[in-house]
């Protein structure tokens, strides 16, 4: 079998002990309450489940699609782990994917784990899910479009938080990093995109009853929508603001002490710096202000729909 | 790389194959973090943890170059820390004018940049030795004695069992399409790329259901032989003085390189 | 820091009262409404070896499912004296061994002894009688050093052994097998069936493999639609071509034709 690295798995002595230490920290209050709402939540049956499904994830992974010039995309299927299986329960499978996959495949580092679950596993989940859960009672299309959207969200931010965090490590320019990063996991987001509304496409027609609808709205509705929404926005307006002008995303960062002194507070842009298609331009900017402004404009629409619908029911 | 890549090592006799699984666990994650600790252009401490790193190698009895050969797969990531040379702090080399872009690099963004290409490969070889060391069942029990969740362990567990039944299912769905993806000379085959994208999600979606079905009959099998909601398993490892002897004196090793590290 | 488990029950083998396996009127549906069981009667004898054949969706691996209540518990099934109710569910799973078809199914654990364990470990016994009876039940299926062996690393014959010492751990009084043969090549298969004609012990599998049946079964119980179309010795019912093409079966070429 063949074991093509995706560049979301950060390896180890990429990232700076307090970063890797603040994403472990998130992931292991994530993590913990996923077990403990698992265990609590769900059958003995979810187990097996939830055990198989990370290995259908992990070999779904292996189904790659060529994506422009040459270069080949795979399935990450965060989003489609979260829908089909809840938010938790995502969480765990991820975890399990990327645990193993750093494990034994050097795929991703160990120290760095924290970080490169909270990319791949929470985020993907919080905004999939959350996004999904908005227009859970909807028609097929929107769900299947809303599903779509959520996948291709979940892995610019999954790209947008694996460039901050190599940033703010110190690693990498972020004018450099941020444009190569989200330029190609635009592409690969879009892939992603696809494959889970065909997926889901396909479950829905074969097996209606494993998206029980009933069964996972169960699950606290409201705390996943108001976090996939506000995720989500803050991805997209965080992405043509730092990719247009890293310069006021440097200086917040430096405002909240993050880049501290020495060798941490690496970077500063030369005047004459810029690179083209995705760069400091004015083009690249407004395309992606555009992008953010329809994605904004579509959240609010769902969640005034929605909460009508809350009303009236 | 194959999934089975490590499993014919497993079996080499050596004193490191022969450590409580927990030591090597402990090890590694000390290891890593010590290589994270130490201040850019520490060479000699960062020669020092590659000595240690070698001498591991010799005691696991699979040669001195085993993970060094191994660790290559980790290197494209460098790509990414290319841009470190860059860093406007320190000294300016040179000036390269590329017509688009100018790039000067400097003597502290080099370093940065050389200090984590080393920490990597290091990071990557001790992890290698690991699992090269270590069958995986063993290394799930150390986890599990770590205190890690059992759900999540239990999760592992499954996933480890049967990525390797799913991996096969995936070749068999991708020889079958590529047994029907037949070429014409001259003409551009493959269909239209939204057609394999939703050819790759109806496999996507087909192996779900098969992968769900599967877990059906995983659960109707557990039950039949007792399972209740708790998984149990047996795990003895027992630490013995050597395991306790070897654990000291690797993290006497990692406190010397810290203090080379950082006196230097 | 080996981990304590308390015992749950300890088993007690009530005296078996005449037929250790007895079915009354048993119907079964499934929640989609398909009716997989119209009215099976059927009792075993403790020490008989008995085949059920039958047409894919007769019923056969339904059937299997509620000896060991998996389907539906409060059936009219009783084994060794007990009705499978929720009661008895822990002790009737420990009395009726049941094999899945697919070893890969039956084998979920990483290693063959975690999965040898498995079953002997949730009956609740204590830990050195765990060991001794994986040990036991490994040497019976002779895969005595297989232990800690990965499961994905057998073959398919050694699997299907795995999968029978993995209820024969559990001392069961029946062992339930679905389609033992299948996916044997010829020589795994041969080595098999010599396997089970000399265990000792009650047996009900379901099989396409007719010339099987006529080597280890001295019973045989056709089943097709949901119910029960014939049951008596296999030598007189593998000779009744009439019947087995009603049935979709072919008759084999018996050996005493020869």
């Amino acid at each position: 079998m063949n074991f093509s690295p995706a560049p979301l798995h950060i390896p180890d002595g990429f990232l700076t002990i307090v970063v890797s230490a603040i994403f472990w920290l998130i992931t292991i209050v994530m993590v913990g309450l996923a077990v403990s709402k698992t265990n609590r939540s769900l059958g003995e049956k979810q187990i097996p489940i939830m055990g198989v499904m990370a290995a259908f994830i992990f070999a779904a992974q292996m189904l790659n699609f060529p994506i422009a010039g040459g270069t080949s995309g795979h399935f990450l299927g965060g989003t489609l782990a979260a829908i089909v299986l809840g938010p938790w329960a995502g969480i765990l499978v991820m975890t399990a994917v990327v645990g193993i996959q750093a494990l034994l495949f050097q795929d991703g580092g160990l120290l760095v784990m924290g970080a490169n679950i909270f990319n791949m596993g929470i985020l993907t989940a919080v905004i999939g899910y959350g996004l999904y859960r908005l227009v859970i009672h909807q028609k097929k299309g929107i769900r299947l479009a809303v599903a779509g959207g959520g996948a291709w969200i979940a892995t610019m931010a999954a790209a947008l938080f694996a460039s901050l965090e190599l940033w703010l490590s110190g690693t990498t320019r972020l004018e450099i990093v941020l444009p190569a990063m989200l330029g190609v996991h635009a592409l690969i987001g879009l892939g992603e995109a696809l494959i889970t509304v065909a997926a889901l496409a396909y479950i829905e027609q074969t097996r209606p009853d494993l998206l029980n609808l009933d069964n996972s709205a169960r699950e606290g509705g409201w705390g996943w929508i108001v976090s996939g929404v506000v995720i989500s926005l803050l991805a997209v307006l965080i992405s043509p603001l730092a990719s247009g002008n890293p310069d006021g995303l440097e200086k917040i960062a430096s405002d909240l002490g993050f880049l501290g002194s020495g060798l941490d507070a690496p970077f500063q842009i030369l005047p004459d710096y810029s690179i083209p298609f995705l760069g400091d331009t004015a083009i690249s900017t407004i395309l992606a202000g555009a992008v953010g402004a329809i994605v904004l404009i579509g959240l609010v629409v769902l969640l005034g729909r929605n909460l009508h619908r809350q009303k009236s029911d | 790389m194959h999934v089975d890549v490590f499993d014919q090592y497993h079996f080499t006799p050596s004193r490191v194959h022969d450590l409580d699984p927990r030591v090597k666990v402990l090890i590694t994650v000390l290891f890593i973090l010590s290589n994270a600790l130490l201040p850019d252009g520490s060479w000699p401490a960062f020669a020092l943890a590659w000595l240690l790193l070698l001498v591991a190698n010799d005691q696991s009895g699979l040669g001195l170059g085993f993970t060094f050969k191994r660790s290559v797969v980790a290197l494209p990531f460098t790509l990414v820390a290319v841009s470190a040379i860059f860093s406007p702090q320190g000294s300016p080399l040179a000036v390269w004018d590329l017509g688009f872009i100018t790039l000067i690099p400097t003597d502290l963004g080099l370093i940065r940049f050389f200090s984590i290409v080393v920490r990597s490969w290091l990071s990557v070889q001790i992890a290698i030795l690991l699992v090269a060391t270590t069958q995986f069942p063993d290394l799930l029990h150390a986890l599990e004695h770590l205190r890690l969740p059992r759900t999540l362990t239990t999760i592992i567990a499954f996933l480890f069992r049967y990525l390797f039944v799913l991996t096969n299912e995936v070749f068999r769905i991708l020889r079958a399409r590529e047994a029907r993806s037949a070429g014409l000379p001259g003409v551009k085959g493959g269909g239209k790329l939204s057609w394999q994208i939703k050819t790759t999600g109806s496999m996507v979606g087909q192996l779900f259901l098969r992968s769900y079905e599967r877990s059906d009959r995983i659960y109707q099998s557990m039950i039949s032989r007792g399972y209740i909601g708790h998984i149990r398993t047996l795990n003895p490892h027992y630490m013995e003085r050597q395991d306790w002897l070897y654990l000291f004196v690797f993290i006497l090793f990692l406190v010397i390189i810290q203090f080379v590290g950082w006196v230097s | 820091m080996p981990v304590k488990h308390k015992s749950l029950f300890e088993i007690q083998i009530p005296e078996c009262e005449g037929d250790i396996l007895q079915i009354q009127d048993l119907h079964f549906s499934y929640p989609d409404g398909h009716q997989a069981l119209r009215g099976i009667d059927l009792s075993v004898c403790e020490g008989e070896k008995v085949a059920l054949v039958g047409p894919n969706g007769a019923g056969k691996s339904t059937l299997m499912l509620h000896l060991n209540g998996i389907l539906g518990d409060n059936s009219p099934v009783s084994v060794a004296g007990l009705a499978v109710d929720k009661e008895n569910l822990s002790m009737i799973r420990a009395l009726v061994g049941l094999v899945f078809q697919n070893p890969d199914d039956q084998l979920f654990s990483p290693t063959v002894f975690d999965d040898v364990a498995f079953g002997p470990l949730h009956m609740g016994l204590p830990e050195e009688v765990v060991y001794k009876r994986v040990e036991k039940a490994l040497a019976d299926v002779h895969m005595k050093d297989f232990g800690d062996r990965l499961s994905h690393h057998l073959s398919m014959g050694q699997k299907k052994r795995i999968s029978i010492a993995t209820v024969l751990a559990m001392q069961p009084h029946i062992l339930v097998l679905d389609e033992p043969s299948a996916g044997l090549d010829p020589r795994a298969r041969r080595s098999l069936i010599n396997f089970l004609k000399g265990l000792p012990i009650t047996m009900l599998v379901s099989t396409h493999d007719l010339r099987m049946v006529e080597d280890i079964f001295p019973r045989m119980v056709i089943m097709d639609e949901g119910k029960i179309v014939a049951d008596g010795s296999s030598r007189d019912l593998l000779q009744d071509e009439k019947l087995l093409e009603a049935h979709g079966l072919e008759t084999p070429h018996l050996s005493n034709q020869h």
